[in-house]
């Protein structure tokens, strides 16, 4: 999809320049705060918004690749994730569940594996259907997994499996929340850099053909519906690392941690973000764990419609207003401006900003705008 | 003489031996016990009544307007707690048996009606201000109705609370029936199914009797023709998500009545009309119907027939729901009277 790129003007290749600079210097300042954030901010806030954010983005990340790069919006990776997550919770030992007594590593490989093939065979389920109906098709999967693990509860113990073994590096996380922000900031980094990777395999390069014309494709003699029962697995794959995140950052897992609500959230965290970049889903995520922590504490009381307990009226509020004014999430508002700020610095081709994944190109290489 | 086998043939062949599996299964638990069979049997087919009323105003505004109304399950219990509340502050009726007071016809209709007309005009105007300027851009409008959800559903838990409550039917109506040789609830058997048998019937001789329902099929096919005939489409529109959320207003009375309402239904009854019309297809009252059926059918029996010998599956029950949608997609990925747009 990379297009030709336009002879530059000696003036736009100077602006391009100063632009690529200032990405540089962005990217290294995000680096720096991401790598010292332990000693800058104060434990609460690291476990509570740096954290969660983290594992959530992954889980929000997930979805944004399936519908940035294969036009798909799922509302399964919750579904998937809990599946990570009640496998590995069952096969060490915890308060609940089987408590098999795995070593826990061991038992997080099981878990993502188990989730990824769960994931590929809801992606063979899902994979004819389109838009609409794939939407539908994936909140049935969630939901039914909720349902599944509300009813047997000798895989989801009265109520949950709590006290669940980490692994010796992780330590407590109550008490230092420091090893497991660094896990989950290693794991976003390969989550990001690994899905930006992919895409510009041939696996990934003809799911974003399928994505713009499945037909075509499929008159190339592509399996259409193959590559994309795949790249919903590949989805499972993040989702369940995802899943295993939320495992140890709150020690437990229950279905009511699983339930639509949570399947609403990772969405409304993509779309908050961007669902059609995948840096969306952890500026989405970072705003929503943000929202989530501080309305609870300086939300004014009005009537019954405003208060402390009503996060998901606030939240679901911006969610309205970010679909109705931008689809693109934030992301979309800062690349309309970013890319206002460009036009006025050099003259630059017009660039109708593509309603899909193919505004990838703009970032990556600011000289072919 | 060569015998060809088409290997996509096997997945179905398959699912018809699983299927006459499952009806011999069945068969041979319901003659051990009849009395259980036809309690079962009828607990399936009223929650199948249920879940068509719902559906049916699901799958009418889907088949019109290409809208996937996230909302119709929030709409639903929102329908409820009006009637709820409206008995209770009106007629003082409510379930206390000491200090309260019964409910009457009158105090269980008239509610009935203001709450499932005030659903209908919530519908039109939902449709109005958040879905009319953005109509084509589908998954958009499925996020719109997702947000509308979300903040309906956690309003209602700030003002109605996280309580289960039930509308009460009317003391003079009796309590039971005897059908099939079993004494079965009066209302879920008579009056749900009653309602669902008259809604069906009504909305088949309007879609296909009258000239507002001729215009709702050439819509179906052709919006921008019908309206290129001098048809006001955007009348149609509101029209019929008039009728859609009214419906899912009725079913919410009916099933507060007949179940409870309480915070989760929404999601529930969502989901439910999501599983009907994913069988059935999308945007068709037929498949609604057999959807409904099926669905209400399978989760009655697995309730109760999963067992085999001492091993006990009755937990496992909701699989069946999603083998169910699996078998049905693996055949038609359409559902089973679903048309592509």
């Amino acid at each position: 999809m990379s297009a030709a790129r336009p002879a530059t003007s000696a003036i736009a290749s100077v602006t391009s320049r100063r632009i690529r600079i200032t990405q540089l210097v962005a990217l290294g300042a995000l680096i720096l705060f991401l790598a010292g954030a332990p000693s800058v901010v104060d434990s609460f806030t690291l476990a509570q918004i740096l954290t969660k954010a983290l594992w959530l983005g992954i889980a929000a990340a997930s979805l944004i690749f399936l519908s940035s790069y294969g036009g798909m919006i799922s509302l399964g990776q919750t579904g998937i994730y809990a599946v990570a997550g009640f496998t590995m919770a069952n096969l060490v030992h915890a308060a609940g569940g089987k408590h098999l007594g795995w070593d826990p590593l061991a038992a997080t490989a099981a878990g993502i594996v188990v989730a990824t093939l769960f994931g590929v065979l809801c992606g063979a389920i899902a994979a004819r259907s389109y838009g609409i109906y794939f939407l539908m098709i994936t909140l049935a999967i969630s939901v039914i997994v909720f349902y599944f693990f509300a009813q047997v509860t000798t895989l989801s113990g009265y109520g949950g499996i709590r006290s669940v073994t980490m692994p010796g590096f992780i330590g407590n996380p109550i008490t230092n929340p420091v090893p497991l922000y660094y896990t989950a900031l290693l794991a976003s980094f390969f989550v990001y850099v690994g899905i930006r990777y992919l895409a510009r395999t041939p696996f990934g390069l003809a799911l974003q053909g399928i994505r713009d014309d499945p037909a075509r494709m499929q008159a190339l003699g592509y399996n259409v519906a193959l590559h994309r029962a795949l790249a919903f697995g590949v989805g499972a794959f993040i989702a369940s690392i995802a899943g295993i995140l939320s495992v140890w950052y709150t020690t437990q897992i229950s279905p009511g941690g699983i339930n639509v609500a949570q399947t609403i959230n990772i969405l409304i965290i993509a779309v908050i973000g961007g669902l059609y970049r995948l840096e969306g889903a952890w500026i989405g995520a970072l705003v929503f764990s943000t929202i989530d922590n501080y309305s609870r504490v300086w939300m004014p009381n009005v009537g019954d419609w405003l208060g402390p307990a009503r996060f998901e009226s606030v939240i679901g509020v911006i969610f309205l207003v970010i679909v109705l004014a931008s689809p693109g999430g934030l992301v979309g508002i800062w690349e309309s401006l970013w890319d206002r700020r460009k036009r006025r610095l050099g003259p630059v081709e017009p660039s109708g900003v593509p309603a899909t994944g193919a505004v990838d190109e703009i970032v990556d290489h600011p000289a072919a705008v | 003489m060569s015998i060809r086998l088409d290997i996509r043939l096997v997945p179905r062949a398959l699912l018809v031996l699983l299927g006459l599996a499952v009806v011999a299964w069945i068969a041979y638990k319901g003659s051990q016990d009849s009395r259980v069979f036809w309690i079962v049997t009828l607990n399936g087919l009223t929650l199948a009544a249920l879940f068509f009323v719902v559906s049916a105003g699901f799958t009418l505004i889907f088949g019109l307007m290409r809208v996937v109304n996230m909302a119709h399950g929030s709409l639903y219990l929102l329908a409820g707690y009006i009637a709820f509340t409206l008995q209770g502050n009106w007629y003082g009726v409510s379930s206390n048996l000491l200090s309260g007071i019964p409910a009457t016809v009158t105090s269980w209709i008239v509610p009935l009606i203001i709450a499932t007309i005030v659903i209908g005009v919530a519908g039109v105007l939902m449709q109005q201000v958040f879905l009319r300027w953005n109509q084509g851009q589908d998954l958009r409008q499925a996020l719109i109705t997702i947000a509308i959800s979300v903040i309906l559903a956690d309003q209602m838990v700030a003002h109605f609370g996280g309580i289960a409550e039930s509308i009460q039917q009317p003391a003079a109506w009796p309590d039971s029936v005897t059908l099939f040789g079993v004494r079965y609830g009066f209302f879920r058997l008579e009056v749900v199914v009653g309602a669902a048998l008259l809604i069906g019937a009504l909305l088949f001789l309007v879609i296909k009797r009258t000239r507002f329902g001729m215009i709702i099929r050439a819509g179906v096919d052709d919006r921008s023709m019908v309206s290129a005939l001098g048809v006001n489409i955007q009348l149609v529109f509101a029209g019929a998500f008039f009728v859609g959320a009214l419906l899912a207003g009725l079913a919410g009375v009916l099933g507060g009545t007949m179940i409870a309402v309480q915070p989760g239904n929404d999601s529930a009854f969502l989901l439910d009309s999501l599983i009907v019309v994913i069988i059935g297809g999308m945007g068709s009252l037929l498949g609604a119907a057999i959807g409904s059926v099926a669905l209400g059918l399978v989760s009655a029996y697995a309730d109760v027939y999963l067992k085999f010998g001492t091993t006990d599956l009755t937990n496992y029950a909701i699989l069946l729901t999603f083998i169910l949608v699996v078998a049905v997609l693996a055949v038609r990925p359409l559902g089973l009277f679903g048309r592509p747009a």
